[in-house]
């Protein structure tokens, strides 16, 4: 059943790359908001709305 | 931080979304005309491209690759740009994905109905068409990336985890179980045999299940949920526990799929732990998605996309209630090899997929084309039919499964079994296989009343390919791109940790190839000694079982159970399959298991049989195979392929390759003349004598009666040895 040790390898390679991919994005601060990111989604960008909110919130 | 103007594409998206829906519309009549063929066996018109075994994987193929496939990537093309808050890395890349996947599917609806097929189930497409759907893949993931890598958000948001795990995993499973030797260009076998290849196929085979019908649809859900119910996800916190935990245990769950089998026990086990842990991270995607409607159900009675996607994420509920329980032994005893399973899954496909599908679509087309959408009435229509049709599919064939069961077990007081004719297990069913086909019926007409009103609300509008968008820039230094004229590759040294990730890929791949053939040639050792390889007769015989699919139909797995024991004969070892590159276990029981069949029945039985079948067994529901009759064997692929077996580990003797068509020969006319005497003439070079070969070959090796002798260059010198 060489086929079976075969899997595992492979299973646990692709767990060790979710754990990494996982660590990654805890040590990068994915994770420390989790408000605004399912907030901010909802929000388009079309131009002509937020070009007023900028220029009127942004002096330039 | 400047604000930056640019544009999201909306062709790429809008393709695909275009090609979901028309080859949903294939995959779906395909599917609904082999409903029929088993309540019609004739429905084939005697042609072999149309036969239940060959369709099947068509289907299949179709609704999940062509169908969610495309659904997939027009959801990930619309939602990835929005949520990077970047057009797509290139659109060069965009066209190539595009049109590279739209001719792979092409590629499959030739080769399927041809019979070309390597018999792995979702994996049945042959090596040169894997090697294109690796290429497009990578090309999707590198389009991903890159968008990726030049977002304008710091934040991933959780959809996009979904789509990442989604292009790691898919590209894995598919290079793992593709693994085979190519014979001619549209002939392999399986790099691996018997057991080791059911375990194999059976892992991709779930995975595929969680990792392109589950995971980048839970993505499509948290992009298109709260932005059609315009509310945020219930609890974001929640979404990225689930999203962790859900793809770090449903890579172990494959081994459910071979409960009871020739698998060794531990492997099963671990597969049911993995598979009923599951239900907690598939419940907390599914009442994420349910909650986030919190306190605006009031929405759900006007909103025609909240409509489809509440019902998806009921149905993905309840299917990933029912497979936990499905993985549990005593349970997948009954639903196994049933019509049960049948119903699960288009519970998931059907509800899950197809209802996501439809939302997201009702949401898409009023963006592509600036225009509401036309008919909110034949939406609703298309809505409840939809439904209706779902439950007209699943419900009959509940029932079908547990009376298939049911019949299967029973005794009479008297320790015989009660339906000893397997066939009348069938029969029984077919009144539930009409009302299935009903069902499915009902689903079609509203896929169409989808695409009329999707066309006339894209007729209505003007489709906006470039949509205009604004969105500050990252701060400087958060993630660097490319500078102009600066090496790609210095792009990805600035970032250790995807250096990291692709290497480990680059390197998974490189271990696979390296290890596999060393890894699995050893373990060919036969376990018991009576089981030899297969005769070349019975090779070719094999393979045409193969191209015609007989096992959509045929199981060779016998469970030990008294009830299987009795009707079928000793239960199935894990020795017995070492030559079977593939493994053809089969996962579904329209017709009885085929494992002991050798010995079973004359060979005039089977000749005239597959002539047709209602003569030798009446009011049978499997199709005419009279092309067996009169087509000539391809003898001149045997060479290649006794090659291609030696390869594998099987022990054909030295330089067989030389002498197995002089071998098949001769195994051919003993068949002939033995049809002969029955009263049936035909000529020894037909493929029918090539099946017969095989069929009665199936599962007699254990019984010590069969001896082959294969001819070496000794036994040709000197015939007496």
């Amino acid at each position: 059943m060489s086929a079976l040790f075969l899997l595992l390898f492979i299973s646990i390679a692709v767990a060790v790359v979710f754990l990494i991919a996982f660590l990654w994005s805890v040590k990068r601060g994915q994770y420390d908001d989790d408000y605004t990111p399912a907030v901010r989604m909802l929000f388009e960008d079309s131009p002509e709305v937020t070009n007023k909110e900028t220029k009127s919130n942004q002096p330039k | 931080m400047e604000v930056e103007h640019f544009e999201y594409d909306n062709r790429t998206p809008r393709d695909f979304a275009i090609a979901s829906i028309v080859f949903g519309l294939i995959g779906m009549i395909v599917g609904l005309y082999i409903a029929l063929e088993l309540v019609f066996p004739n429905l084939n018109l005697g042609i072999p491209y149309t036969t239940f075994g060959r369709l099947r994987p068509l289907h299949t193929n179709a609704v999940i690759f062509a169908f969610v496939g495309n659904g997939i990537f027009a959801g990930v093309y619309y939602s990835l740009q929005r949520l990077c808050k970047a057009r797509m890395f290139s659109d060069k890349l965009s066209r190539i994905h595009f049109w590279g996947w739209q001719l792979i599917i092409l590629a499959a609806a030739i080769t399927l109905p041809l019979g070309i097929t390597t018999s792995k189930e979702y994996a049945e497409l042959e090596w040169p068409i894997d090697i294109a759907i690796t290429i497009i893949w990578v090309i999707f993931g590198w389009n991903m990336f890159g968008t990726i890598l030049k977002r304008r958000v710091q934040h991933l948001y959780v959809a996009i985890w979904f789509y990442i795990a989604t292009f790691v995993t898919v590209a894995v499973l598919h290079l793992v179980n593709s693994f085979a030797i190519p014979v001619s260009l549209f002939k392999s076998y399986s790099w691996y045999a018997g057991v080791q290849d059911a375990l194999v196929q059976w892992w991709y085979g779930h995975n595929a299940v969680a990792f392109f019908l589950t995971t980048p649809y839970l993505g499509l859900m948290y992009y298109f949920v709260p932005k059609a119910a315009n509310r945020p996800v219930y609890s974001y916190r929640l979404s990225i526990i689930h999203f962790w935990a859900l793809i770090f245990l449903y890579i172990w769950a494959g081994p459910h799929h071979l409960l009871y089998t020739a698998l060794p026990d531990w492997a099963q086990s671990l597969g049911v732990v993995f598979s009923f842990m599951l239900i907690a991270p598939s419940w907390g995607g599914m009442i994420n998605g349910l909650l986030t409607l919190r306190g605006a159900w009031d929405k759900v009675r006007e909103d025609i996309v909240l409509k489809f996607m509440v019902v998806a994420i009921t149905a993905y509920g309840m299917s990933t209630f029912e497979g936990p329980m499905l993985s549990l032994k005593n349970v997948n005893a009954i639903a196994h090899f049933t019509d049960w399973i049948v119903a699960h899954v288009h519970v998931g496909a059907l509800g899950w997929n197809g209802m996501l599908t439809f939302g997201m679509l009702y949401w898409l087309f009023p963006r592509f084309y600036g225009k509401e959408l036309f008919s909110k009435k034949l939406a609703n229509f298309h809505f409840w039919i939809a439904t209706l049709g779902i439950m007209f599919y699943a419900i009959p064939l509940y029932w079908a499964g547990l009376t298939q069961f049911e019949m299967w077990r029973d005794f009479t007081e008297d320790g015989f079994l009660q339906y000893p004719n397997f066939l009348e297990t069938v029969t029984q069913l077919i009144p539930m296989y009409a009302l299935r086909s009903l069902g499915g019926t009902l689903y079609l007409v509203g896929f169409c009343v989808m695409i009329y009103n999707l066309y006339k609300t894209a007729k209505a509008g003007s489709f906006i390919a470039d949509e205009a968008a604004q969105a500050s820039s990252l701060p400087t230094g958060a993630t660097p791109g490319r500078v102009a004229g600066e090496h790609w590759h210095r792009v990805i040294e600035r970032r250790p940790t995807q250096l990291l990730i692709l290497s480990l890929v680059v390197i998974l791949i490189g271990g696979v190839i390296e290890m596999v053939p060393t890894f699995l040639i050893k373990s060919n050792i036969p376990t018991i000694a009576n089981v030899q390889p297969y005769t070349a007769l019975e090779l070719q015989g094999r393979d045409i079982y193969v191209r015609e699919g007989c096992y959509t139909c045929h199981s060779q797995m016998i469970r030990p159970f008294r009830f299987e024991t009795e009707r079928y004969g000793e239960y199935s070892k894990a020795g017995e399959f070492i030559y079977d590159h593939p493994f053809q276990w089969g996962s579904k029981r329209t017709g009885p298991d085929l494992q002991r069949e050798g010995g079973r029945y004359p060979d005039s039985w089977h000749y005239n049989h597959m002539d047709e079948p209602t003569t030798m067994s009446p009011g049978s529901i499997m199709p005419a195979y009279p092309w067996l009759l009169d087509d000539d064997l391809d003898t001149a692929s045997t060479p290649a392929k006794i090659r291609a077996m030696i390869t594998l580990g099987v022990p054909y003797p030295e330089n067989y390759d030389r002498f197995a068509n002089m071998d098949l020969m001769k195994q051919s006319n003993e068949i002939t003349a033995n049809l002969k005497a029955s009263g049936i003439e035909t000529p020894p070079q037909k493929e029918i004598i090539a099946v017969i070969a095989y069929l009665q070959r199936l599962g007699i090796d254990i019984k010590g009666e069969n001896k082959v002798i294969f001819s070496t260059e000794a036994s040709l010198v000197n015939p007496s040895k």
